[in-house]
């Protein structure tokens, strides 16, 4: 190893004749011993293991304490010749703070390993700061960046000088990471130049991460991100060339994880172009850096070309190679050897994995060993879900494992009911004795509301914590859940929603239990929920707890405390002062946000120069319907990403399906997603029917647009529009979807467009047939699988939309990537959605295009649709069209709005009450 | 008046020798140490040296006038283990800041009259601020070697006192003194740009001097001489340098070596040899003058003076070994790689 480091006391070097040293400006860092980058040095390799975001070994020691155990990672890190260790304790289930301070103590009792220097890496301030709290050598922190705005980053690199440690900063800027050469460059050179006159950094201990980014996605304009970091490499170094620079190498192979041969020789040769450019330390695997000439020349030939973007079809080239290199890896064989175990270890085996194969007779096994079936539940059957639950709380089981055991556990249990049912007839008909179980919990979605993904996942985990659920499902009124809970005793209400008329409705529910002197808790979830909106609205009516739950992980624990009696007083009071202070916080915000008059907030509209734009006349008028679309063709237009968040994996789609910590179950869920896909477009299980319509329409009043279709049958329409009141920065308009539709006294004709698709339709007897065959995981993946599918049918109707049948973009040539970061003109905002928020403009878009007759779509009293699979909204052409979101209005748009509306000022107060600035 | 820096150009500084061995000579009894203030104070408190601060102002006084007297330029506040964390052994953490101002006060006062007798040879005091009795980068357990019995916080708020009561008793350089764990020295730097990004005061100059415990040639907590010197190097001191542990003789590789490597001035202050059988320094004043008279020489040193074992006789002879001698020159700093 000694021939690595960098270990040589003379820093400087005499002048001949004079006798006087000179010292010169070279980064020096320290561990026990120093470490001084030289112009001569070679790469220095930062080593990677010792992150618990990037190495599973490392993170499973020390999510389980094993600390001693996580130094050897670190020492093998040494002995494979990292002259500096990289620390990452980020990890959600970690005390970030707590977890870096023992590590980097228990390092500095190794003197092998804390001889080199530490680099504390964490994307959490705090974190970093208590590691420099336990280093006494000169280390490096990574990273800050101007993310958060320039006072921050200023505060945060004086704290670093002040603890003496060099920075990594990354290239971000208030809106972004950069990943453009040219912003590389710029935004380093704006950090520089902070740091050198702001702060009084040394040039010297500046550290630039100008972002690695995976190439080789099959994305196409990731091609060339090593290419623009290589170069924005060299022109950093020419324009500060006491600065370093770093990277995370690993990133750059991001695509071929699980495939070290090929990452091996990707990260090779990337470093051989970026060092040569001026690289002068990059985090990498210690140890497993190859030889650039010892790379096989074929691998290496496909690696130049991918990283260097030398051919259109590189990447396609590498990932045929990289096949060939794969298929000499192991085959998966499946294991039968846990059936030779005994019954109970087989159960286990079986909720663990998620294996029904076996159940029926393992379970029949069981009920015939036990002296009663309930024994077979609270025995072998809770001992395998409280393994399931210990795995999923510990975060080494995700959600679709969970679920898929959980429809083990049910199979299991439907075999079981009737002996139990017997069993308590029986015993009731002796002696009136009850069978109790750890809780009973009440779900719904609100009335008016239909979406049920979540709430079934909260259902199913809480099952498999030894709930027991009552789920009255959808569009369920607050006197039918109030009457269940009463009748059957319920211990916690659940209450769901999606749509933001539901939050109001959550509040009525609210208001309800306390009128009728409930004292359960009630518990609040859903996508469009917030601990805000908890906190300042449902909360305050009603005294018996209310908890906001981000999540079904989260909603064991907050069940698990509500139940329990010893935990639950403080377990509320703690609740309730954090609303408190939310509740606080979000009064003294509001007041410091600054409001324009609506006249005034009209006049700063988006300046179109309407005078020299001509709307592209429509290839087609009127309405038109679309029956039985071809799924498949749908399918195509899919965007993953959603999908795994419904599933509460949470990662870029496709990068997910490769993550190291979710990987593998990211992938078997696609698999299996996309195999239920295949039936669903084969057997036609769904019904695809959509409505378009396209008509003329002008602007008649600052926030109105007149539709006049010309044909006889349908009915002209106004569309009123609400417009952004928050005071804006000078040169950025107050925006109102109106401002997109030209005004009538240009004299031109504009138009607008509107939609509606569903995918919905025939769904209820497959979500029935998975019900009857306890198969929460079938079910739950179809609802998810259909959602998909409308919005993709959406973005498919809109691309032919754009280049068809209005034909304003019939240029068009975009990929799904493209589609999906909607990298087109026009918009096709929904009535209800943060740019237009009010939800009853939706009757009119559905009367424009008979919506109901020519697609089966239906509108809720709180107007969802239904089936939920559903998408509307209208289109918007003009290129200056982009989304937006209303934010808050005050009462004098409220006023004018309801005037608009034909309504009273209440009625539009309870339908914009999520927008509104002020209480009512 | 000359500034420091003008007095550190033109000749070998001198800094002071032992306090300890100098209050040794009083033989004081616990009553001494109590004076009338703590006559009734719980804890025992002969050997708490920085108490005699408020309780014997006076001999405290006459100690800094005898190393005046023998031709030092900078003077240590008796200040060693004022701090709270340090304190606490005699149950006194409350007086820290109070025994800070009072040390810096007489210090003060001795070089102010000395500075008026000759205007020429400005007298300089330097706030000594020691490594305390806790680490920061050792477990005091041998069994449990991520334990620490005291957090970076905890020490950086005790120093932050120590730095405030020295300043406002007028010290016109701050002295990191005897470092055995570099973390702790990160701290007390630390706490003094707190102080004066915080305060708004002018910052004073910082002199850090650190300690190598044997000849393996490196700190106590393990760091090689330049990696502490690295480690410490954004402090941006008046001066780094070695003192206590090893006597001039055993000094002299790695004070050569700091001459190479650091920007600043370089200072050196070695106990009076190595101690004997009976734990006494016995190496005579002319012995230790010669050893430093070989640094001045060597172009190693700008400030040079004496620790354990050293008295007012053993600066007096170094001081006249290196009169005539040109300090060290600073390096020059490059601006550029090439």
């Amino acid at each position: 190893m000694s021939e690595v480091i960098i270990n040589n006391t003379d820093i400087s070097e005499p002048i001949a004749g004079e006798g006087q040293r000179v010292i010169k400006p070279y980064l020096r860092l320290s561990g026990l011993e120093p470490l001084v980058v030289r112009p001569e040095t070679n790469f220095i390799n930062v080593g990677e293991r010792t992150n618990v975001t990037g190495s599973k070994k490392f993170a499973r020691l020390i999510r389980e304490g094993h600390f001693e155990e996580a130094l050897s990672v670190a020492r093998q890190q040494v002995e494979s010749g990292a002259q500096i260790l990289d620390v990452n304790m980020d990890d959600a289930l970690l005390d970030g703070e707590a977890a870096m301070a023992t590590f980097l103590n228990l390092l500095a009792a190794e003197p092998d390993i804390s001889r080199i220097p530490i680099m504390i890496d964490s994307s959490k301030f705090s974190v970093i700061e208590a590691g420099l709290k336990c280093v006494q050598g000169k280390c490096i922190v990574n990273s800050i960046s101007l993310k958060e705005g320039e006072a921050k980053f200023i505060e945060q690199a004086h704290i670093c000088r002040s603890y003496g440690a060099a920075v990594v900063v990354m290239a971000f800027d208030e809106h972004g990471q950069a990943d453009t050469e040219e912003k590389r460059v710029q935004f380093s050179h704006r950090a520089y130049k902070i740091l050198t006159e702001v702060v009084g950094y040394d040039p010297q201990d500046i550290i630039f991460d100008p972002n690695i980014f995976a190439i080789a996605t099959g994305i196409e304009e990731h091609n060339n991100y090593a290419v623009e970091f290589i170069s924005a490499t060299r022109r950093i170094k020419e324009l500060m060339p006491l600065a370093k620079v770093s990277g995370g190498v690993s990133n750059v192979s991001f695509s071929f994880r699980g495939n070290e041969t090929v990452r091996e020789a990707m990260h090779s040769v990337f470093l051989f172009h970026a060092i040569k450019a001026g690289m002068d330390m990059g985090i990498v695997n210690a140890g497993m850096l190859q030889i650039y000439d010892d790379i096989e020349p074929q691998l290496r030939e496909l690696c130049e070309d991918a990283i260097l973007n030398r051919r259109e079809d590189a990447t396609e080239r590498l990932i045929q190679f990289a096949e060939t290199v794969k298929a000499k890896g192991k085959v998966v064989e499946k294991d039968e050897t846990w059936r030779t175990g005994t019954v109970e270890e087989r159960l286990s085996h079986a909720l663990v994995n998620g294996i029904t194969d076996y159940i029926d007779g393992d379970t029949e096994e069981a009920r015939q060993k036990y002296p009663r079936p309930l024994d077979v539940i609270e025995g072998p059957l809770m001992a395998g879900m409280n393994i399931v639950g210990d795995l999923f709380g510990s975060g080494k089981m995700f959600l679709p494992q969970v679920v898929k055991s959980a429809r083990v556990m049910k199979k299991s249990v439907a075999i079981l009911t009737p002996y139990i049912e017997e069993e308590k007839a029986r015993i009731q008909a002796e002696q009136g004795g009850e069978i109790k179980n750890a809780g009973r919990i009440l779900l719904a979605t609100v009335k008016g509301d239909v979406h049920d993904i979540g709430k079934n996942i909260v259902g199913v985990v809480l099952a498999c914590n030894g709930y027991e659920i009552i789920d009255l499902g959808v569009m369920v009124p607050a006197e039918k859940i109030l009457q269940t809970a009463r009748q059957e005793k319920v211990d916690i209400i659940g209450l769901s929603g999606l749509i933001t008329p539901s939050l109001d409705e959550m509040v009525h529910v609210a208001r309800e239990l306390k009128r009728q002197d409930f004292n359960i808790p009630l518990i609040i979830g859903g996508a469009t929920t917030s601990r805000t909106h908890t906190a300042v609205k449902i909360a305050q009516e009603y005294g018996h707890g209310v908890v906001h739950v981000l999540d079904a992980s989260r909603s064991v624990t907050v069940t698990g405390s509500l139940l329990n009696k010893a935990l639950k007083p403080d377990f509320l009071a703690g609740i309730k002062s954090e609303y408190e202070k939310l509740s606080e916080a979000f009064k003294n915000k509001k007041q410091t946000k600054q409001f324009l008059p609506i006249a005034v907030a009209q006049e700063n509209k988006t300046v179109i120069d309407w005078p020299a734009f001509t709307p592209v006349k429509p290839k087609m008028t009127g309405i038109r319907k679309f029956e039985q679309y071809d799924l498949g063709e749908i399918a195509k237009y899919i965007d993953w990403q959603p999908f795994f968040i419904a599933w509460e994996l949470h990662g870029k789609f496709p990068q997910i399906l490769s993550d190291e910590v979710v990987g593998v179950e990211a992938t078997r869920l696609y698999n299996d997603a996309k195999e239920l896909l295949k039936k669903i477009v084969a057997e036609k299980w769904l019904t695809a029917n959509a409505v378009i319509g396209i008509f003329p329409a002008n602007r008649v009043a600052p926030d109105s647009v007149k539709v006049t279709p010309e044909q006889p049958d349908i009915a002209p329409a106004q569309l009123e529009f609400l417009r952004q009141q928050v005071k804006k920065a000078p040169g950025q308009a107050n925006l109102s979807l109106a401002d997109f539709i030209a005004p009538a006294e240009t004299g031109k004709t504009d138009y607008i467009g509107g939609f509606a698709v569903t995918t919905g339709i025939g769904i209820e007897q497959w979500l029935d047939k998975f019900k009857a065959e306890h198969d929460d995981y079938n079910s739950i993946m179809l609802k998810a699988l259909a959602d998909r599918l409308a919005e993709a049918f959406a973005e498919l109707m809109h691309e032919r939309v754009r280049k068809e049948f209005w034909g304003y973009a019939s240029e068009e040539h975009l990929t799904n990537e493209q589609l999906i970061k909607e990298e087109y003109a026009g918009i096709r905002p929904a009535p209800g959605y943060p740019a237009c928020p009010d939800h009853t403009e939706k009757y009119k878009l559905f009367d424009l295009l008979n919506a109901t007759e020519n697609t089966s779509i239906t509108l809720t009293e709180s107007l969802a649709m239904y089936p939920a699979s559903s998408v509307s909204g209208w289109y918007f052409a003009n290129p200056e069209g982009k989304y937006f979101g209303l934010g808050k209005i005050e009462k004098d748009q409220v006023i004018d709005y309801a005037a608009r509306k034909g309504w009273t000022v209440e009625e539009a107060e309870q339908w914009l009450r999520p927008n509104l600035e002020y209480d009512i | 008046m000359k500034s420091l820096q003008d007095c550190a150009d033109e000749r070998i500084l001198i800094i002071d020798g032992a306090m300890g061995t100098m209050i040794q000579r009083y033989q004081l009894q616990e009553s001494d140490y109590r004076g009338a203030r703590f006559a009734d104070y719980p804890s025992d408190l002969k050997g708490n040296n920085d108490l005699l601060n408020l309780t014997q102002p006076q001999i405290i006084e006459a100690i800094h006038k005898e190393y005046l007297e023998a031709g030092a330029d900078i003077i240590e506040t008796n200040t060693f283990s004022s701090t709270s964390i340090a304190m606490a052994d005699y149950d006194m953490q409350e007086l820290a800041y109070e025994l800070n101002v009072a040390a810096a006060k007489i210090a003060k006062k001795a070089a102010v009259e000395y500075t008026a007798k000759n205007p020429d040879k400005p007298r300089f005091v330097a706030g000594a601020i020691g490594p305390m009795n806790k680490t920061l980068s050792l477990s005091p357990d041998v069994n449990n070697p991520g334990f620490r019995s005291v957090y970076f916080d905890e020490v950086a708020t005790a120093y932050e006192e120590q730095i405030r009561g020295l300043y406002e008793g007028g010290v016109d350089i701050l002295l990191i003194e005897t470092i055995f764990d570099t973390l702790n020295c990160k701290a007390a730097i630390y706490a003094i740009k707190k102080y004066f990004r915080e305060s708004g005061n002018p910052e004073l100059p910082v002199m850090i001097s650190g300690t190598i415990t044997d000849a393996s040639g490196r700190t106590l907590s393990g760091q090689t001489l330049e990696a502490f010197y690295i480690s410490v190097m954004h402090a941006n001191p008046f001066s780094v340098g070695l003192n206590c542990a090893l006597g001039g003789q055993q000094m002299r590789p790695y004070v050569e070596e700091l001459s190479n490597i650091a920007s600043c001035y370089v200072s050196c202050y070695p106990n009076a040899g190595l101690p004997n059988a009976f734990g006494e320094y016995d190496e005579e004043p002319e012995d230790t003058a010669c050893i430093i008279e070989d640094f001045a020489t060597s172009g190693f040193v700008n400030v040079v003076g004496g620790c354990c074992g050293t008295t007012p006789d053993h600066i007096r002879h170094i001081a006249e070994h290196v009169k005539h001698i040109q300090p060290r020159r600073r390096p020059v700093l490059a601006e550029t790689l090439a």
